[in-house]
Order: structure tokens, then sequence, then C-alpha cells
């Protein structure tokens, strides 16, 4: 009962959000049938479709897990975006500069800078809220501008290769790579760059359920996010917990990279994000914050983002647009019902 | 001499959006109504200046669609804080995201084009009244918060929710004014940059504006002459990296991440403390 009810309530935000879609397609004068056809229909093709949607929400699962967490201690981290840029750079960085290690030493090496750097990324703000009081919202936006304008800075005038027109670095080393899955699944070609990330991720989803719901660190951090003062109370350490949750956050965003950066373009690549972090919140909101369901969203937001490239070329007038538009819907929609739910309870000062 | 002549003006230009954007957020704010979304909003004015601009050839119309628009887009933010109570933070960011697509898809659909509108006349511009308008917005808010019974309401929902509605206030339609009031200054703010500016509306022309103004604001401690400083602050930051553009040797990106520095520090309490409004993102819930 609790199931069915945890599921209705995104399903029915779902199809609100693409009834209104179906509003604004005719609206821009296209039949909102074929166009939701072609939406899905694109994203679940063997091996492109399903290829490319796995390869899309394999980012969209770390920074949906990433809000999940600072969510579950009542923490709303914007911050994803300039988390997993910080990680990707830094990451393409050490693939750079130690290019010649070997893959047994660099792939881990790489794997530790995404966490560490988004975890220091993230894990700012939370300290600056523990310390100091000031509202993660606000210092999380910032430091996605203070991320992306160090990264393009770094690119543009130390790593980029001589003569290059597009802001990009030199690629990282062999060591450094990831393989693709083609590799390991016969009938997959391994032009799709779904690679080994998209497995990761989902390990990631069971160590983070695992870590929230049967540990003592998660007990607390949920704790807090249920009512900080009944923790405080309780004997627990809120500022520890905040920095705690917003590290793991950051260093979960941060992963992104090992998608990006390891698994697909093998160089740090200037503003690559599609909004992923902030997707991400999407993602939390109608997963309701829990590994399982932020696995489903990322599906859907994934599967949206493959079909929406099939709407841009063979629709009359919808562009791949629609697919931030739905997403805008479905963030309104989930979380003006979130009033039933616990959320709401959430209180937020100083933004 | 010349040079910071032209520097102050651009600074001034640069500034003007903020300041616009930066006073809507002031009102929403001050009502208690987080209001992170402007920068969609700023984006929906945007969009819907230059559209109608196009289409009227009379800039004027064009920014009157803009507030028309602007009150609208804040409308949807107010119904989901105010009325369904949903997590203010939430719902702006969703605004946000909305509004990166729909002129995208609008322009798309009106213009066969991928996210801009058609290039207007210079006769079709307004490069001087927004700006007018956003300075003199800083006395009239100051005497509309300090002043006025209007201001007074809007404070006490801000502060105190609880005693405003036991004095009688309607805290929902304080804040429901409140929001559409920010809602038609961001849209002015992104008006400015498309029919003031410049001469259309290209994607995601605001660059994170929005998000500057609300720093400004929370650098400004909420209040209009400070908000106002900030804006200049902020605007002279941005001219400076315009200018020195290819000129000097210090990266623009430096100068880019002047104001989201100084944010955080004055967030943390280095520089002075800046305090919200006490109620600021808690859904009223009223006791009847």
């Amino acid at each position: 009962m609790k199931l069915l009810r945890e599921l209705l309530f995104p399903l029915a935000a779902v199809i609100a959000a693409f009834a209104v879609g179906a509003i604004v397609v005719l609206a821009v004068g296209d039949n909102p049938i074929t166009t939701y056809a072609l939406l899905i229909g694109s994203a679940f093709t063997w091996p492109d479709g399903i290829g490319y949607t796995l390869f899309y929400a394999t980012p969209l699962i770390f920074t949906g897990l990433a809000v999940a967490v600072a969510f579950r201690c009542g923490l709303l981290n914007i911050g994803a975006e300039g988390q997993l840029y910080a990680a990707s750079f830094m990451t393409a960085w050490v693939g750079i500069t130690f290019a010649s290690w070997p893959a047994w030493l660099l792939v881990p090496l790489c794997f530790l800078t995404a966490l560490l750097a988004g975890g220091v990324w993230g894990g700012v703000p939370g300290v600056l809220k523990a310390r100091f009081g000031a509202h993660e919202v606000i210092t999380t936006i910032m430091m996605n501008f203070i991320a992306v304008a160090l990264a393009s800075y770094f690119t543009q005038y130390h790593y980029k290769p001589q003569g290059d027109p597009i802001l990009e670095t030199v690629p990282i080393g062999e060591g450094a790579h990831i393989a693709r899955l083609g590799k390991f699944i016969p009938g997959f070609p391994e032009r799709i760059p779904l690679n080994l990330a998209f497995p990761l991720a989902l390990l990631a989803c069971l160590l983070v359920y695992f870590f929230l719901w049967r540990t003592r660190w998660g007990y607390e951090i949920r704790a807090t996010g249920a009512n900080p003062a009944a923790a405080q109370y309780g004997g627990i350490a809120i500022g520890k917990q905040i920095v705690l949750a917003m590290s793991i956050s950051g260093a979960l965003a941060g992963l992104v990279a090992v998608n990006e950066v390891l698994g697909y373009r093998y160089r740090y690549y200037d503003s690559f994000s599609a909004g992923y972090g902030f997707t991400g919140i999407a993602v939390a909101l109608l997963g309701r914050n829990h590994p399982v369901g932020v696995i489903l969203a990322s599906l859907l937001f994934g599967a949206l983002l493959r079909g929406g490239l099939f709407v841009d070329i063979f629709t009359e007038h919808v562009s791949k647009d629609l697919v931030m538009v739905l997403q805008g819907i479905i963030i309104l929609f989930v979380a003006s019902e979130a009033l039933f739910r616990g959320l709401s309870r959430r209180r937020i000062k100083g933004v | 001499m010349n040079i910071l002549l032209i520097l102050l003006a651009s600074a001034v230009r640069q500034s003007t959006p903020l300041l616009l954007a930066a006073l809507g957020g002031l009102y929403s704010e001050r009502s208690g109504v987080i209001n992170i979304g402007l920068e969609g909003l700023m984006l929906a004015g945007a969009f819907t200046a230059a559209s109608v601009t196009h289409y009227s050839a009379n800039p004027w119309i064009g920014l009157a669609a803009a507030i028309v628009a602007g009150v609208l887009v804040a409308l949807v933010h107010g119904v989901a804080c105010i009325r369904f109570k949903a997590d203010q933070v939430v719902s702006g960011t969703a605004i946000n995201i909305l509004f990166l697509g729909v002129p995208a898809l609008l322009s798309g659909a009106l213009f066969e084009s991928t996210g801009a509108t058609p290039q207007l006349p210079q006769g079709q511009l307004i490069p001087l009244a927004p700006i007018v308008l956003a300075f003199a917005l800083v006395p009239v808010t100051w005497y509309v918060l300090n002043r006025t019974p209007f201001g007074l309401r809007l404070r006490a929902v801000g502060e105190n929710p609880e005693a405003a509605d036991t004095a009688g206030v309607d805290v929902a339609r304080v804040r429901f004014a409140a929001v559409m009031l920010s809602g038609a200054l961001a849209a002015i703010a992104g008006a400015y940059l498309s029919i003031g500016q410049s001469s259309l509306f290209a994607r995601n022309m605001t660059a994170g504006r929005g998000f500057i103004a609300l720093a400004a604001l929370i650098f400004g401690k909420w209040r209009p002459v400070q908000t106002m400083l900030a804006c200049l602050l902020f605007g002279f930051a941005d001219a400076l990296s315009i200018q020195m553009q290819g000129v000097s040797q210090v990266p623009v990106q430096f100068i880019q991440i002047v104001p989201y520095v100084l944010t955080i520090v004055v967030l943390a309490g280095f520089i002075g403390h800046s305090r919200a409004p006490r109620a600021l993102g808690v859904p009223y819930q009223e006791k009847r």
C-alpha cells in the first residue's frame, strides 16, 4: 500500500506534466501524439536508443543521488552542477598530468580525484552552513558559477591544445580510459558511449541505500533531516551531519566525471553539462529521494534527453527544448504536491 | 578620463537589469517568499518583450506584454508556494528550468529559429527608460516599504506572519501581491536586456544575472539602497570584465567570479552580517 502511494504521486505528476506539455506542443503547431511517440519511441530502440538513454541516465543517477542524500539531511544542494564541473576538471587534470601512468594506478587515482574534488566543492557550503549559518542554497549557487569560471580559466589559459577552436583540454592519458560496455555486451556497438560509469552508478545507489538505512551515520543524517531539534536533543551533532551530508552529496555529483571524462570524451570539455546538476533536483524529487526512485526517474529523464534529439529533427516546429519544459512542469507538480509529504516541513532560513 | 567615463556608463548599464531584478526579489523576499526564479522570470520578460515588439513595432507594447508575462509566471510560483505550500526553492528552480525551455520552444515555432528572435531596428528599442526607472525605483521602494501601510504589511508577513494574521492582515494576499510585483520587475529587467541593451532575444541571454541579482539582494541585506550599491558594484565588475577583454592580462573569469565570492564571504559573516526576513521560506498556514 505504501509502495503504491509512493509510486502514484510521481506518476500522476509525470502524466499531468505530459498533459500540459501536450497543450504546449499543440500551441506550437505540432501533433502531441506523434511528438510523444517520437520522444518515447526513439529512446527505446536497440541498441542505439537504449544505449544512449542509459548513457544520459548515468550522470542523472549520480546527481539525483547527490541531491537526495542532501535532502535526507534537510539540505537542498543546488550545487551539484558546480560539484560535477569541479570534479570533471580536476579528474581531467590528473589524467593529463599523470598521463604516462599505468591504468591500474591511474584509473583509481582519477576515480578518487572525482570523489574528492566533488566532495570538497560540496563540503565547503556544508562547513559554511554548519559553522556560520550561511544558507546552502545561496552558497551552492555561487559555488556553481565559481567552478565553471575557474575550470574555464584553466582550460583556456593552461590546458587547451594549441590552435584548438573549441574550449577543451588536451586529452587525458590512455591509462585513464575506462571501458565502454560494448566491449562486454555482444551486439552492442562500442561507438555508443555507455561505459563502466553506468554499473558504477547502480552500485552507488546500492551503497547509498545501505549507508542511509543500515548504518549509524546514515541514521544520524536522516534524523537531522527529519527533525534537527529532536536530533540535537538526542545527542546528534547537527553541524557534523551537515558537513558529512554535503560532502557525500558533492562526491556523488563528482562521479559524473567518471562518465564524462574517463568514459566518454577523455578530456575536460567546457560547459559539457546539459544542466545535469539541476535535472538532478528533478530526479531526486520525482524519485522521492530514494535510490530506487532515483534510478527510475533518471531513466525517464535519460529517455527524454535521448528522444528530445529526435523531436528536434523530425517534427515540424517542436525543438528538443520541449524536454526542458516537461522537466520544469514535472518539478512544479511534484513540488506542489509535496504539501502531503514531509518535504514542506523543511524550514529554510536566510535565502 | 574618457575611458573612466565609458567604464562608469557601462557599469550603470550593466547594473540596471541587476537592480530591477533585485528590487523585484526584495519585494518577494521581504514578504517571506524566496524567489530564486528571478532568472526564469527575466528570461520570460526578455523573450516576451522582444517578440511582442517585433510584431507590434512598438517597444512600449513589448514592455507592457513583458510585465504581463512576468506577473503571470510569478503567479505560478505564487500558487505553488503560497496556495500549495510547495518548497519555494524547488518551485523557483522549476521556473528557471521551464523558462530556459519555453522561449527556445516558442522561438522555434514563431521565428523558425533555435532560440533567438529577429533583430529589431534601432528605433524600436528603449535603451534609456529602464535605467531611469530602475534607479528611480530605489527611493520609491524605500518609501513603499517604510512609509506606507502596504509596506508595513509586507514586512509584517515576512517577519512574523502569525502576528500579522492576528492583526487582520491577509497573509496570502500580501504575499501574492509581493510575488507578482517581483515578477513584473524581473520581467522589466529581462525586457531591458532584449529591447534595451541589445536588439533581440537570444537563448539564455540572462546568463546568470538573475542569480547575481539575488546575490546583490543578500549583499544589500534585503534593503533598497544597499541593494542598489551592491548592484552597482557587481555591474562595475561586469563592465570592467567587458572593457578588459583582450586588453589586459587579467583573465575575465577572475573578475566574473567577484560577485559570487563576495556573496559567500558576506553570507559567512566575514563582512557584517546579512539577516534574512525571519519568515523567509516558511509557508504560512492560516489559523482558521
